[in-house]
């Protein structure tokens, strides 16, 4: 069976980003960008699952700008085995976003799509569950361990108060949470194979999307700050200004 | 302006987080009838009703909800849609499984994690894990499908007395099923509404040292939480972590113990009231963020933190 991983090129996790002065957006300039966290998850979840035998050919899937091509042979190079850029903006909204991996998932017929639960730079948490609808799919989100067997998709889910598991008739749609598994890292000989294997290039139009964005952002702010505290010497000073200053205990 | 706002519950009771949602929906400014799909879950209805600002509440009561598999809410809630503008549930793991669906089925775009109501159509949700907050309207004449941060709105009180409508269940689209579930048992406030929050980091160095929080967190009448190190290196489950990509908490109080304070933890606890860091390293970066900053080994403040409070009667 084929996987497709669609994977979003994002600000890395360790950049401290900062707000535009004239609050329309976050500066973007000369930041390190990476594959989302939970998308490398997926590639790996993908790539096991081939190592298994039960997946044939895992496919990255990425929507951006030019760059994410950078992205593509990065899941390449983990060891899924071709790629499809769809050149776009970089801020395409998850429903556009749903809509065009909709467009791929029937060109391609894949039985299992491996998404993040969540980008980390919109924060948003909606691509997976809403391309599962469109599809007329059944979704297993926040993902922590997923087996195929007997034609069904059972995934257990981390949820509010612990674990949850369901099974899923396939195709079906998947997203990651962290303790799936562990990504693991491209060795130099993958990299160097990875720059020849295939990235075909596609746009929204090719699926018949319209990629502009239904939201308009009217700015961008910087969160309140909290003001710096003080430090206690001991713990008996920090009952006392709990239970006297704070009054919160 | 009719809004349907989702209940969240596990078929007895009613979660906090409803209440504050509907606060947030009642400031979109229409009529607000509340949905609680369920199974064997009047009880939930009848606590609906008494939430102050309700004017309705829809039950469904049916097995195929019991769960509330995002499938078969999402179809519910679809065919209910066309009587409302818009949908709103918290934005929790049950509302962030099948808020998405249904937007996608009315084809409009969704507005996840909304901290604040600027206007009817206007919204702010923090983005970059609470490092910027970007304002978004929705367009004129579209629908609204709405997730709520229940921990950035006041509670709705149970003053009300809306009346109760039975429907029936919505077509089950059949491509899932509920197969089992784990859930931890705790005599604990629940982490997501409680007053006092008590987290443990990497720093606790096992699980069995989580004990010594829970003498703590006992004393304070107090929720246990954990950063995500904790959660992967097999000291707590899952659910206790707290963070960008784990649950938000604003308690009054919260206790980082052994915890450095990475952007994606603080994104989960930098609302509540007040912080107390304890940690050894005095340039972690929880102090700054931190009220009252104790600079300490853990293993000695911790148990003298319990003895003091012992003390003092707590
Ligand atoms: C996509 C993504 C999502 C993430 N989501 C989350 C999330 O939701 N929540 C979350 O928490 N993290 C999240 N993280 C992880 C985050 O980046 C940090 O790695 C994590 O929060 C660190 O946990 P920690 O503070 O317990 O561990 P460390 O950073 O290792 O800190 C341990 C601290 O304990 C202190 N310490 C050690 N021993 C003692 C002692 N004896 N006495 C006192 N202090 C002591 C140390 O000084 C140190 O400051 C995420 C990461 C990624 C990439
Ligand atoms: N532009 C994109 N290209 C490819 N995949 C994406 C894109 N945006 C979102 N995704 C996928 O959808 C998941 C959830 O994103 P979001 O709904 O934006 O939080 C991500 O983890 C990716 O797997």
């Amino acid at each position: 069976m084929k996987v497709l991983v669609p994977i979003k090129r994002v600000v890395d996790y360790n950049v401290k980003i900062r707000v535009k002065a004239d609050q329309s957006g976050v500066d973007l300039a000369n930041v390190k960008m990476s594959m989302n966290p939970f998308d490398e998850i997926g590639v790996e979840e993908a790539i096991r699952l081939k190592e298994k035998g039960v997946a044939t050919e895992v496919v990255a899937v990425s929507i951006g700008p030019k760059e994410t091509q950078e992205t593509i042979r990065t899941a390449l190079a983990m060891g899924a085995d071709r790629g499809i850029l769809v050149t776009a903006p970089a801020d395409v909204e998850p429903l556009s976003v749903a809509k065009i991996l909709a467009g791929i998932a029937k060109a391609e017929g894949p039985q299992l799509i491996i998404l993040g639960k969540q980008a980390i730079d919109d924060d948003c948490n909606q691509t997976g569950q809403m391309l599962a609808q469109l599809l007329g799919w059944a979704q297993g989100t926040f993902a922590s361990k997923v087996v195929i067997e007997g034609g069904k998709a059972e995934v257990t889910r981390e949820v509010d108060g612990g674990l949850q598991t369901v099974s899923l008739a396939l195709p079906a749609i998947v997203t990651t949470d962290l303790r799936l598994n562990e990504p693991r890292y491209a060795s130099l000989p993958n990299i160097m194979k990875a720059k020849k294997k295939p990235i075909d290039e596609k746009t929204p139009q090719d699926y018949g999307v319209d990629a502009a964005p239904r939201l308009k952002v009217l700015k961008v702010s910087e969160p309140a700050k909290r003001k710096g505290g003080v430090k206690v010497k001991t713990v008996q000073e920090l009952v006392e200004k709990l239970k006297n200053e704070a009054g919160v205990i | 302006m009719a809004v349907l706002l989702i209940a969240e519950h596990d078929n007895t009771s009613l979660k906090d987080s409803t209440a504050k949602a509907l606060s947030a929906a009642a400031a979109l400014g229409g009529p607000v009838d509340i949905l609680v799909a369920g199974h064997n879950a009047k009880g939930v209805a009848a606590a609906a009703a008494k939430l102050a600002g309700a004017s309705k509440v829809l039950l469904a009561d049916d097995a195929q909800y019991a769960h509330q598999l995002a499938e078969t809410m999402a179809s519910l809630i679809v065919e209910l849609a066309g009587k409302y503008d818009s949908i709103v549930s918290p934005a929790s793991v049950s509302g962030k499984n099948f808020m998405p669906r249904v937007a996608a089925a009315l084809d409009v775009a969704q507005v996840s994690e909304v901290v604040s109501v600027d206007a009817a159509d206007t919204f702010t949700r923090p983005i970059y894990a609470g490092n910027a907050m970007q304002q978004v309207q929705v367009p004129a004449g579209s629908k609204k499908v709405l997730t709520v941060r229940a921990t950035a709105f006041k509670a709705a009180e149970a003053s009300g007395a809306a009346p109760i409508e039975t429907i029936g269940a919505a077509a089950n689209p059949g491509v899932s099923q509920f197969v089992r579930e784990e859930l931890s048992k705790s005599e604990r406030p629940e982490l997501a509404g409680a007053r006092v929050v008590v987290s443990g980091g990497r720093g606790m160095q096992s699980g069995e040292n989580f004990q010594m929080l829970e003498k703590v967190a006992d004393r304070l009448k107090a929720a246990v939480g954990a950063s995500r190190a904790a959660v992967d290196a097999g000291f707590v489950p899952n659910d206790y972590q707290v963070g960008q990509t784990g649950k938000v908490v604003a308690p009054e109080l919260y206790i980082a113990v052994g915890i450095s304070g990475a952007i994606q933890h603080l994104a989960g606890m930098k609302d509540s009231k007040v912080i107390v860091a304890i940690n050894k390293d005095e340039e972690a970066p929880i102090f700054q963020v931190a009220d009252y900053g104790l600079v300490a080994d853990l293993f000695k403040a911790v148990p003298e933190l319990d003895d003091e409070l012992k003390s003092k009667g707590y």
